[in-house]
């Protein structure tokens, strides 16, 4: 079995020290091998002044290591290599032996992605890259739906398009199933939540959560947990959103405008017409929802 | 005392000379050429500017310059723009404003960017500023229109009012309305980032109507194709001018109407928004194109070869903004006929599609690098790059300032040599001597970095992400990068050593983000520590970085300098590393 970390191609063989130039087919991965010495590094616990730094280790020999780091691998970061962007790599040298070292991006927003959200699709599970601006992404997005012919914010709406947007239809026709993703499962995920008293809104990424509960969880931490001092009410949610047990529920506008509880129609259909959300209290909800009544002992079966 | 008299001059004549010098630099020179200049100068500094509004307090400043009237802000870290920084973050105006308010009743000028704003503190500014004269919020969020109506109610002498990039709640279009009739003083009014229902047009109409004065106007993208032409007549002396949504059916009526407003804006010289915009209409601004020089494309859907001639219609550009639908060949046609192009943005149609979806590689670069000699600032997105490409344009371009690449697919090695691209971004460094601003993408070992660090002096920001090896990286750039003021990284392999061993640098630079790095916890606390006038933050949403142990790299780090301390309006999942608090 190979060494440690995968070398790959010819050429730069076992490049002694730190700066192993990976020049292959692939030429994607690369060698990470400060990343074993992060694990198991001993705590600093003096500054070392000075430049005698000797950080010729980690090279070629760290077999035991590397198999070292990649068990330990749970708890640290792992380096984002080609592996987690399948689009990338025309060919892909797939020795067998120890993958590289690498750090989970696609996890890093929030852990509590379940798996079934899919597998990465190009670039688009990644928190913060590429670097473009959430205003800038939400208006590709609109482009896309309007390409689409779908409804909704582009504005160009119910009217005939002149020809050549028909054009880009014909483009975007041949990519609809990665538009498809982008709005279902890519990065543009996060609408607005606000909560009545709290005079600050936050954002919550849909993309990040496969259920109702899951969001409903996140929210409770977001807003219950923050003691904020800006808010200008004591949180009493004491317990879940969902199920009318608390003096909030949680509500939304849906693409027409309309405020409806959230809850009602399955998790795809709500992800994909949902524009915002608010966790309202609960005697303003009359009307919304005609399953809600004062009863709290009522448990409802969740919707999946 | 003789030799008092011969060698200082009275406190009038320096105050008479101090205000001549503008630039913060040399404002700061002169107060610390001695006490008694340090004095004269700080009454008479009208102008301050906060990079990190946690640097210093309002306090702070208001004791030192007592006579400001114009004041900048910014909050949080750059790499909130890519939602990297967590709602609730911080970076609140609130404090400031309330401590203004009372020091400085005159203040006239205010820009914030990055800062939540409330409706409260625009309420309070509305009351407290009189002579406010600027408003500029900056990519700033926490407000409604409820906020804006306040502003626009009280503040009578407001020339600029500029919410770009803001995220405002939308309650009422008729906060426009507040503007009182006896208002005309407008001079510069962007509202480009406003939703649907925030803008009433009567309203707009009106208050374009009664202001002469009115140089720049940025609508929103809800405003439709049809409602321009009554605007732009109404504002014929309009220099900027940016449209809403830029599609509608093709009515000859509406068409003609449009030409024609266009054409009676004899000032016009930068134009925007272009929303969705269809090549049917493109033809209504030629009239206005030979006097552009300034044009923002990068929301407008058109293509080639429309998006090609177009761009070709306007020889006097300086700036230019657009998708990746220009192509190469519209960049080499750029190249050609925009022989003053300053600053050019491509931004990525498609940057989540598994193939390219436009003909855009490095050679359009390289072409407008050949054939546009003022080219200084390039933003650049695209699927593939090598280095020689990056050699020519360096070589073909020394005079760059700002130079900012991104290869979209994280990790990309030269595309023909299948290596890394140090070289090539080692060759950017080396012949653009004024770069101050770099962002550098694709396959990248340690060995740019030491390039960056020998030749990068005047380097003033650094964006890294998945970039470099080991820690050797890191300390090429905290070692040799002697103007560096920012550097933002993320997805790494830097570590405890390099930021250990250049904890010193550190106070020398405004801030520094890492996340998904590999810097431990306890080398956050060690450093947090040792050095009391730098703030040392951990950013972690999944729980007390306690709890884990301390060789466990955290997940998100800011370091900055500070003379006030640790702040006290950290959210839960921001932890100081600090001392009193650890």
């Amino acid at each position: 079995m190979e060494g440690g970390l995968v070398l790959l191609g010819g050429g730069n063989g076992g490049g002694g020290g730190s700066s192993g130039v990976s020049t292959t087919e692939s030429a994607v991965l690369s060698k990470v091998e400060v990343v074993s010495e992060a694990c198991s590094y001993p705590a600093e616990t003096e500054l070392e002044l000075g430049l005698g730094l000797s950080l010729g280790g980690g090279g070629g020999g760290s077999t035991g290591k590397t198999k070292a780091a990649n068990s330990s691998w749970g708890e640290c970061g792992r380096i984002l290599t080609a592996k987690d962007f399948p689009s990338v790599v025309s060919q892909r040298t797939n020795n067998g032996g120890p993958s590289s070292v690498t750090v989970s991006g696609t996890k890093r927003a929030a852990e509590s992605v379940s798996h079934d959200s899919g597998s990465p699709t190009g670039v688009s599970q990644v928190v913060g890259w590429p670097p473009i601006r959430a205003y800038r992404m939400n208006s590709l997005v609109n482009q896309a739906k309007a390409q689409r012919g779908d409804e909704g914010d582009s504005g160009i709406g119910e009217k005939d398009k002149p020809k050549d947007a028909l054009k880009k239809k014909l483009i975007y026709n041949g990519k609809q199933t990665s538009s498809a993703t982008v709005n279902e499962k890519g990065y543009l995920g996060f609408v607005k939540v606000n909560m009545d008293g709290i005079p600050i809104g936050r954002k919550v990424d849909l993309n990040a959560h496969s259920s109702y509960e899951s969001l409903a969880q996140a929210l409770e931490d977001m807003f219950l947990r923050s003691a904020n001092s800006l808010e200008k009410e004591p949180l009493t949610m004491a317990s879940k959103l969902l199920d009318g047990s608390s003096e909030f529920v949680l509500t939304y506008e849906d693409k027409e405008g309309d405020w409806m509880l959230v809850g009602d129609v399955p998790w795809r259909m709500f992800v994909r017409s949902v524009r915002r959300l608010r966790i309202m209290r609960t005697s303003e909800a009359n009307g919304l929802a005609p399953r809600f009544n004062e009863s709290n002992d009522t448990q409802r079966s969740k919707p999946i | 005392m003789q030799k008092k008299t011969a060698y200082s001059f009275p406190d009038e004549v320096l105050e008479h000379v101090c205000s001549f010098i503008q630039s913060d630099k040399d404002r700061n020179s002169v107060s610390m050429v001695c006490k008694s200049w340090y004095e004269v100068e700080r009454w008479c500094r009208r102008k301050v500017f906060v990079g990190n509004c946690y640097a210093i307090s309002p306090r702070m400043v208001i004791r030192r310059f007592p006579e400001i009237r114009s004041i900048e802000l910014k909050g949080k870290p750059h790499f909130a723009d890519f939602n990297l920084v967590p709602d609730g973050w911080g970076g609140y105006v609130l404090p400031w404003i309330v401590e203004m308010a009372e020091a400085y009743p005159w203040l006239e000028e205010i820009r914030l960017k990055r800062m939540v704003v409330t409706d409260e503190s625009l309420e309070l500014v509305a009351k407290s500023f009189k002579n406010l004269e600027v408003l500029v919020l900056f990519s700033c969020e926490g407000f409604s229109t409820d906020g804006l109506a306040a502003i626009a109610g009280s503040c009578k002498n407001l020339r600029e009012l500029d919410l770009r990039d803001s995220e405002v709640d939308d309650l009422s279009g008729h906060w426009l309305n507040h503007f009182p009739e006896t208002y005309t003083s407008l001079v510069s009014l962007n509202i480009s980032c406003l939703g649907s229902d925030e803008v009433s047009f009567s309203a707009l109409e009106c208050l374009v109507g009664r202001c002469p004065n009115l140089r720049s106007l940025l609508l929103n993208r809800e405003v439709p194709l049809d409602k321009i032409s009554n605007i732009l007549r109404r504002a014929p002396q309009l220099v900027e001018f940016g449209t809403g949504i830029y599609a509608a059916e093709l009515h000859p009526d509406v068409f003609s109407n449009l030409a024609g407003a266009f054409s009676s804006c004899k000032e016009l010289r930068s134009l925007s928004g272009f929303w969705d915009a269809v090549p049917a209409y493109i033809p209504a601004i030629y009239s206005v194109c030979s006097g552009l020089t300034s044009l923002n494309l990068s929301y407008a859907t058109i293509q080639n070869p429309d998006l090609t001639k177009l761009v070709s219609h306007c020889p006097s550009l300086q700036r230019l903004l657009v998708l990746d639908y220009i192509e190469d060949n519209g960049l080499e046609a750029l190249a050609s006929s925009c022989k003053g192009l300053q600053e050019l943005r491509v931004f990525p149609s498609d940057p989540f599609g598994a193939e390219p979806n436009v003909s855009l590689t490095e050679r359009g670069l390289v072409a407008v690098s050949l054939g546009c000699p003022k080219l200084q600032s390039v933003l650049y997105f695209c699927r593939q790059m090598s280095n020689a490409a990056l050699v020519t344009i360096a070589q073909n371009r020394p005079n760059l300032t700002r130079f900012r690449l991104c290869i979209i697919d994280p990790k990309m090695a030269d595309y023909q040599t299948l290596k890394p691209l140090d070289v090539g971004f080692g060759a950017i460094v080396e012949h653009c001597k004024d770069l101050r601003r770099l962002s550098l993408s694709g396959l990248l070992t340690d060995r740019v970095f030491e390039f960056i660090g020998r030749y990068a002096k005047k380097l003033e920001m650094l964006s890294l992400a998945f970039a470099g090896e080991t820690d050797m990286g890191l300390h090429h750039v905290l070692s040799g990068c002697e103007s560096l003021q920012k550097l933002e990284i993320m997805d790494c392999p830097f570590g405890d050593k390099a930021l250990l061993e250049n904890a010193a640098k550190l106070e020398t630079m405004r801030s520094l983000w890492m996340s998904s790095c590999l810097v431990s916890l306890g080398a956050c606390k060690t450093l947090g520590q040792k050095m009391p006038r730098l703030n040392v933050e951990v950013i972690d949403e999944k729980g007390p970085p306690d709890s884990r142990p301390e060789s466990h790299p955290v997940a998100k780090l800011y370091i900055y300098r500070s003379v006030a301390g640790p702040r006290f309006d950290m959210p839960p999942f921001v932890w100081t590393m600090n001392e009193d608090s650890v």
